[in-house]
């Protein structure tokens, strides 16, 4: 295969056009609908980053999406696409509220890893199913994990109703955890240096999520697996040949992959809500599709767009606060059209840019 | 349970079952040309959308002189439902000429670009509902020709008196909307076109090998397009009976909920024919159908809980794919693009 880019244009250069085509059309559609885009955007920036309180929110849904984010990215090195990421972080949320309502006498830094072990294990174990039925009956992974986010919903609101529920009450949703299992939240943490920060739902959980960006990059620039992994993902025949074995390699990123989106979890279920109920993941599992393939399936990459995602999310909210006629479901849009520019029509930016640099480079030899 | 009670089953069943053919139907045009479909769900949603807002247009009274900011309706009768079927498939085609262009002209991800399909309709039909009625992302009430209603077969109340037989004609198989009989007819159409017409067997073939079809002379890339655009067709029919031919009679966000990924299931599970394709669609319709019926099914020894019936079709599918009952073989190339030897 012959290389017709330059490193640069094709990390920068055409994901930068097809993220301006996807927010150019997006502003199209406020136009269409009567509104000034333009205002639009300022709410937005001023909503999430203009103050200490919306920050606080958009790094916290920022972080959600680091997670699903780096779960779609490691799958995408070995040529899999994790659909099921929804569903592996809603069960997870079950095993982080167990170790939580167990061990909620104690203390957070003894809950905090063991609900980091259970919510990476109970993601895992949900993705390990589909891991396994591909690499051993070759069941298409695509459609198998998205018929386990539909398993994972009817199984969180059984175990919701069955399991958690307080007696006596209507709502399906687990008692509110105790002292010991409340991470702190980052304003909170503030408060231990002397800063002063406004309430918001951001927690520790940042922190795990930088940990677990530094984690997949050495993980697949600097091991030996993630050599095989994407390996495996450029050329599964080949891999093969090298002897790799695939079904090692599918069932470990499965695994790691459904872990990552599992630990969303912490971030929601123990830093926000404190206790297990049907909000614990609200679509993020699928937000991690559109900020894997902006953040093109790099930790840098997915950092930078899952902060974006968080922008949009919290700065959406502001929107349909102050413009009511625009509401929340803008964000669905962008989001669809950021997967559609980066994704699917990738190459239509990409021939011509490619033919572009062709031309230039024949004009200088 | 009494011969009614099933009956009533059985016609809930049919009107589940409806939109699933409709949409798996489509699916299997699509995957049977080598198109990967999982935006299904995102095109019945788009077209149920269009189909109750253009209809809900086309009923409203004709106001000749409409004073500032007021919309005058079209103010047509029976009509209105057929404009609303028409927006329907034309918003639902739109979406699969999307879908076509990205997977099949600029040799996209096909998943991928179902996945944005998905969200893109979600998304936009709410903003613009917003936009045009202010109703929260609903469309206005559908009354009257706006909407569907229950045809009554020929001699049904005759042949009710039959026992067994006739009340299963009176009260399932009579009664129902228009295209509930239209989805029916469709298995058989699908099946002579896709198994006894040349254009069938070039479909085919453009989803088992492309490039055998390309060496005798034809279009690989016609003939994707037309399946994508059948598929267009279909899930336009199937939005549409969402929005006019039941009893939610309007637009409501996300009303497809999750019906686009079971008549996927369903498509696997029919292992991509047509007549086994209807076989499924009744089943997750009657499935669907008991879910919503009764609550917790008592078997006697144990309850069976509601949520699992509401998962069955999905689990059945994870486990028909697993090949574990009879494999279901994918056709051969399914999801990748065709590129042109040089």
């Amino acid at each position: 295969m012959k290389k017709t880019l330059p490193a640069w244009a094709d990390v920068v250069l055409i994901p930068a056009i097809n993220v301006f085509l996807a927010f150019f059309v997006a502003g199209l559609v406020v136009i269409f609908i009567g509104e000034d885009p333009i205002r639009a955007m300022q709410i937005m920036i001023n909503g999430s980053l203009g103050s200490s309180y919306g920050f606080g929110y958009t790094l916290y849904y920022a972080t959600s999406f680091v997670f699903t984010g780096l779960a779609v990215a490691v799958a995408f090195h070995a040529s899999i696409f994790n659909i099921g990421g929804e569903g592996q972080a809603g069960v997870a949320g079950i095993g982080v509220a167990i170790v939580c309502l167990s061990l909620d006498q104690t203390h957070w830094l003894l809950t905090l890893p063991l609900a980091v072990i259970a919510a990476a294990m109970f993601g895992a174990a949900w993705a390990a199913i589909p891991a396994y039925l591909q690499a051993k009956r070759g069941s298409h992974i695509v459609i198998t994990t998205i018929m386990f986010n539909y398993i994972a919903a009817a199984l969180l609101v059984y175990v919701l109703n069955q399991v958690f529920k307080v007696p006596g009450s209507m709502s399906p949703e687990s008692r509110r955890f105790g002292e010991g299992a409340q991470i702190p939240r980052l304003d909170q943490m503030a408060d231990w240096i002397g800063i002063e920060l406004s309430r918001s739902p951001a927690n520790i959980s940042v922190f795990l999520a930088l940990l677990a960006a530094f984690g997949v990059w050495v993980l697949i620039w600097r091991t030996r697996l993630g050599y095989e992994i994407r390996a495996f993902g450029f050329s599964d025949k080949a891999a093969v040949y090298a002897g790799i074995s695939p079904v090692r390699i599918i069932m470990i990123t499965m695994l790691i992959s459904g872990a990552l989106a599992g630990l969303m979890a912490i971030n929601t279920v123990m830093g926000d809500l404190r206790r297990l109920n049907l909000d614990s993941v609200l679509g993020a599992g699928f937000v991690g599709i559109a900020v894997a393939l902006m953040g093109r399936s790099h930790p840098v990459g997915v950092i930078l767009a899952a902060l974006l995602f968080g922008v949009l999310y919290q700065g959406g909210a502001e929107l349909a606060f102050e413009i009511p006629a625009i509401p929340s479901q803008m964000i669905l849009t962008i989001q669809a059209l950021v997967i559609l520019f980066t994704g699917s029509l990738e190459n239509m930016v990409r021939f011509p840019v490619e033919r572009l640099f062709l031309r230039f480079n024949r004009g200088r030899a | 349970m009494d011969l009614a009670e099933l009956f009533q089953l059985f016609d809930s069943t049919m009107r589940n079952a409806t939109p699933l053919l409709l949409a798996c139907l489509a699916g299997l045009f699509s995957e049977r040309a080598g198109i990967f479909d999982i935006g299904l769900e995102g095109k019945m949603l788009a077209a149920a959308f269009a189909s109750a807002g253009v209809a809900a247009w086309a009923a409203a009274p004709y106001v000749a002189d409409p004073f500032p900011g007021q919309i005058s309706g079209l103010g047509l009768g029976w009509t209105a439902a057929w404009l609303g079927v028409m927006a329907g498939i034309a918003a639902s085609m739109a979406m699969a000429l999307l879908h076509g262009f990205a997977s099949i002209t600029l040799r996209g991800n096909q998943l991928i670009s179902g996945v944005a399909i998905n969200f893109l309709a979600a998304g936009v039909t709410v903003l613009v509902g917003e936009a045009l009625f202010s109703m929260g992302g609903q469309t206005p009430q559908l009354t009257g020709g706006a909407r569907f209603i229950g045809l009554t077969l020929p001699l049904a109340d005759t042949i009710g008196a039959i026992p067994v037989i006739g009340p299963f004609y009176r009260d399932v198989l009579s009664g129902q909307v228009i295209l509930v009989y239209i989805a029916l007819l469709m298995v058989p159409l699908t099946a002579w076109i896709l198994f006894s017409t040349r254009f069938g067997l070039r479909l085919r073939a453009v989803g088992e090998n492309p490039g055998a079809v390309d060496t005798a002379g034809i279009s690989v890339t016609r003939q994707r397009y037309a399946a994508v655009l059948i598929c267009g067709v279909l899930c336009g029919l199937a939005g549409a009976y969402l929005s006019m031919g039941t009893s939610a009679a309007g637009f409501v966000k996300d009303m497809t909920a999750g019906r686009g990924f079971i008549a996927l299931a369903a498509l696997i599970f029919a292992k991509w024919k047509p007549y086994p394709a209807l076989w499924a669609c009744l089943l997750f319709g009657l499935l669907e159908a008991i879910g919503s019926k009764y609550q917790n099914v008592d078997v006697g020894a144990f309850v069976i809980p509601v949520q699992f019936m509401q998962a069955l079709p999905y689990i059945l599918t994870v486990v028909i794919l697993a090949g574990f009952i009879g494999k279901a073989t994918p056709p051969k190339a399914g999801g990748q693009p065709y590129v042109k030897e040089r």
